[in-house]
């Protein structure tokens, strides 16, 4: 079975683009292990972040999938396209990264 | 290109200055934060993740050791008699002591901060778990006792004036002077540009090196960082060869949004039984009888489960069933509540059907030297938490690693606050170029760094796992050899904001350190003990109750064995 992840990428929030990348997958698997997928065997410059991987503890994983803003290790991969984008609402730092931590704890130069 | 933007020094590099510098924000950072800011040292939180998010803490669902006497009379000499003997001669009878000593002061003080221990009959309840002679550890329903000590930390961290928080801040390397730790160098990972750091006193709490192998129990972020970042900067780091796997971790049908050591909790309440292919109890075979009980040690769990799937007695996914199916709903919903229906949403009835485990790496016992108050041999560099070695030998009980994370923490947090006092900066900007040439370079190869890091999971899983030979921890290490000659000397990726794989590349600098350290180490010991057995030396020799000491020497590592710290030489 294949999922067909189509990624926005960029570091300009402007001037983005999309990618599409055929995701094989068996029934139960998250988005995200589509995404760790696409990185280390399609294209490792992908830049998403997560860190617990699996337990929704981190709240890392926050993106926009298909318009709705969910965590990509809760949301099951589907045999159909799925458009992930980054949060509207934050800063954009890299393609699916935003700037997500509170003000209060960021580095501040 | 290349040779201008080397020749043309970059944008002046970002610098802060604090009393206290601490790496790594799970439970022992946020605790040792805290401590230190009491003191009334001036503190710098930096983690590469959120705060408070990340490592290890959050993600543990249960259970707390400690002597409370809660539930029956207990006292913290009888905890430390526990630990000591789980370690299997190898424990650090003074680190041991002030994990268990300290233990209830600070499990008491979480309380008062409104952690929400489950209580019973109006006093903290107390589980029983294996090894411990008495019921003594502490939880937080429903599986729920790691995400609540990490918030109750954070709001207590937000609350405790002098400390000064820094998220996506990745250290990359510690600054030294005269042979003191002066500060570090870390990548803002926002803007892929660098940062100075100066700090009187320098605390280590970045956690184990889970991430090492393909299967594990904890966050993404715990390459063994801190490991490499104390070795590089002239630290020793003891029983590096003791990885702890977790033997009932999660294996089939595939769960999200849950733990994969959830398993443990549903054990502790309702007993369980493992089961291999046939159906049938299994653990008798290799000398534990269960009958529906939780009574197996991990150490030997494990091996029952890997010797059943050698045996072609493994379940489908190469593993063991676990089953509650003799449990009704109802005591199943009593003991879970709300985690029966998260299981529902995975398509999981547990009254009709078994759940696949199998081991999975969960804790690392071994980590870098230090003495009770945190202190390592180099000045100026404190540890706590799971990145300290020793304080459970060979082998850790079930509860003590939030208990370390928290004491340890505590005491580093101190002991870093009295450093401080009244001392001066040492920090000389010169002493971090080379670090700051690194996270800015732009020659590197174009390299892989997801795969890399695959490929060194499964070599780790494979070859340097729970049960090792010489000649599979012999190829483990070709194939190290081989991934550093790969990773080369410059960072790969381009050093634009949140950079993957330049991420990736420092990480793996670490990795490869540290995995090299592990598979040495397990290769000289040539015996098997707690979690490190050796198929080809089966039995446990007196002459190896050592600590095995790993230094860096230039480009190579150098071990040495040493007594084991008994606790009279302490005093």
């Amino acid at each position: 079975m294949k999922a067909r992840l189509k990624v926005w990428r960029g570091v300009d929030a402007a001037a983005g683009h999309f990618e599409s990348y055929d995701v094989p997958f068996e029934p139960g698997q998250s988005v995200l292990d589509g995404l760790r997928w696409i990185r280390a065997d399609r294209d490792p410059s992908l830049a998403i972040r997560f860190s617990c991987i699996n337990a929704n503890a981190c709240k890392e994983c926050m993106m926009e999938i298909d318009g709705e803003t969910v965590y990509a290790c809760t949301v099951r991969l589907e045999p159909r396209e799925m458009v992930l984008k980054p949060l509207h609402n934050k800063k954009l730092v890299r393609d699916l990264v935003t700037e997500i931590a509170p003000p209060a704890e960021r580095f501040k130069g | 290109m290349t040779m201008r933007a080397r020749a043309e020094p970059k944008a002046e590099t970002m610098h802060v200055e604090t009393d206290v510098l601490i790496i790594g924000s799970g439970g022992a950072g946020m605790y040792a934060a805290i401590a230190a800011a009491r003191a009334g040292a001036q503190v710098f939180l930096a983690d590469r993740s959120l705060i408070g998010r990340g490592g290890a803490t959050v993600m543990a669902q249960m259970t707390v050791a400690v002597a409370l006497g809660a539930e029956t009379p207990d006292h913290w000499s009888h905890h430390v008699a526990d630990t000591i003997r789980a370690g299997r001669g190898l424990t650090d009878e003074r680190l041991a002591r002030l994990l268990c000593e300290e233990g209830p002061g600070c499990i008491l003080e979480m309380d008062k901060w409104g952690v929400g221990w489950a209580r019973r009959d109006g006093h903290i309840a107390q589980a029983f778990a294996p090894g411990h002679d008495r019921p003594r550890c502490a939880y937080v329903d429903f599986l729920n006792t790691g995400p609540a000590v990490s918030k109750t930390l954070r709001t207590v961290v937000n609350k405790t004036s002098g400390i000064h928080k820094a998220g996506d801040l990745l250290v990359v390397d510690l600054v030294r002077h005269d042979g003191e730790v002066t500060g570090a160098v870390a990548l803002h990972l926002a803007s892929g540009a660098p940062v100075t750091i100066a700090a009187k006193a320098t605390i280590v709490a970045a956690g184990g090196l889970t991430r090492l192998y393909r299967r594990n129990s904890a966050s993404a972020n715990m390459g063994g960082d801190g490991y490499a970042l104390a070795l590089r900067a002239g630290a020793p780091l003891i029983d590096m060869e003791f990885v702890q796997f977790f033997p009932i971790g999660h294996l089939a049908p595939r769960l999200i949004g849950m733990d994969p050591i959830m398993w443990d909790p549903f054990r502790y309440k309702l007993g369980g039984r493992l089961l291999n292919a046939d159906r049938e109890e299994f653990t008798g075979r290799y000398g534990t009888r269960e009958d529906g009980k939780y009574v197996i040690t991990r150490d030997l769990a494990t091996y029952a489960i890997i010797k059943e799937v050698e045996a072609g007695r493994g379940s489908p996914h190469g593993g063991a069933y676990l089953s509650f199916e003799h449990c009704s709903a109802d005591a199943l919903r009593e003991a879970f509540g709300p985690v029966i229906d998260r299981l529902a949403a995975n398509g999981i009835d547990l009254t009709r059907m078994p759940v696949e485990v199998a081991p999975i790496a969960h804790y690392h016992m071994g980590g870098v030297a230090a003495d009770a108050r945190m202190e390592t041999e180099v000045p100026g560099l404190l540890v706590a938490g799971e990145a300290v070695g020793g304080a459970n030998g060979a082998n850790r009980l079930s509860g003590n690693a939030i208990t370390e994370a928290l004491v340890f923490g505590r005491r580093a947090g101190r002991s870093a606050a009295e450093r401080v006092h009244g001392r001066r900066h040492a920090f000389d900007a010169a002493d971090a170029r080379s670090t700051i040439e690194l996270v800015e370079a732009d020659d590197g190869a174009d390299l892989n760094t997801a795969a890399m890091i695959q490929t060194l999971q499964s070599t780790m899983a494979d070859d340097v796992g729970p049960f090792r030979t010489k000649a599979r921890l012999t190829r483990a290490l070709a194939t190290i050899d081989d991934l550093r000659r790969a990773l080369g000397e410059r960072p790969a990726g381009d050093g634009k904001p949140f950079d993957m794989r330049r991420i990736e590349w420092l990480d793996l600098r670490n990795m490869l350190l540290v995995a090299r350290i592990v598979a040495r180490a397990a290769l000289l010991r040539s015996e098997s003990r707690g979690a490190h057995q050796r198929e080809d030396f089966p039995g446990l020799l007196p002459e190896w109750q050592v600590n095995q000491v790993a230094r860096l020497r230039g480009d190579d590592i150098a071990f040495a064995s040493v007594p084991v710290m008994a606790e009279a030489a302490a005093q």
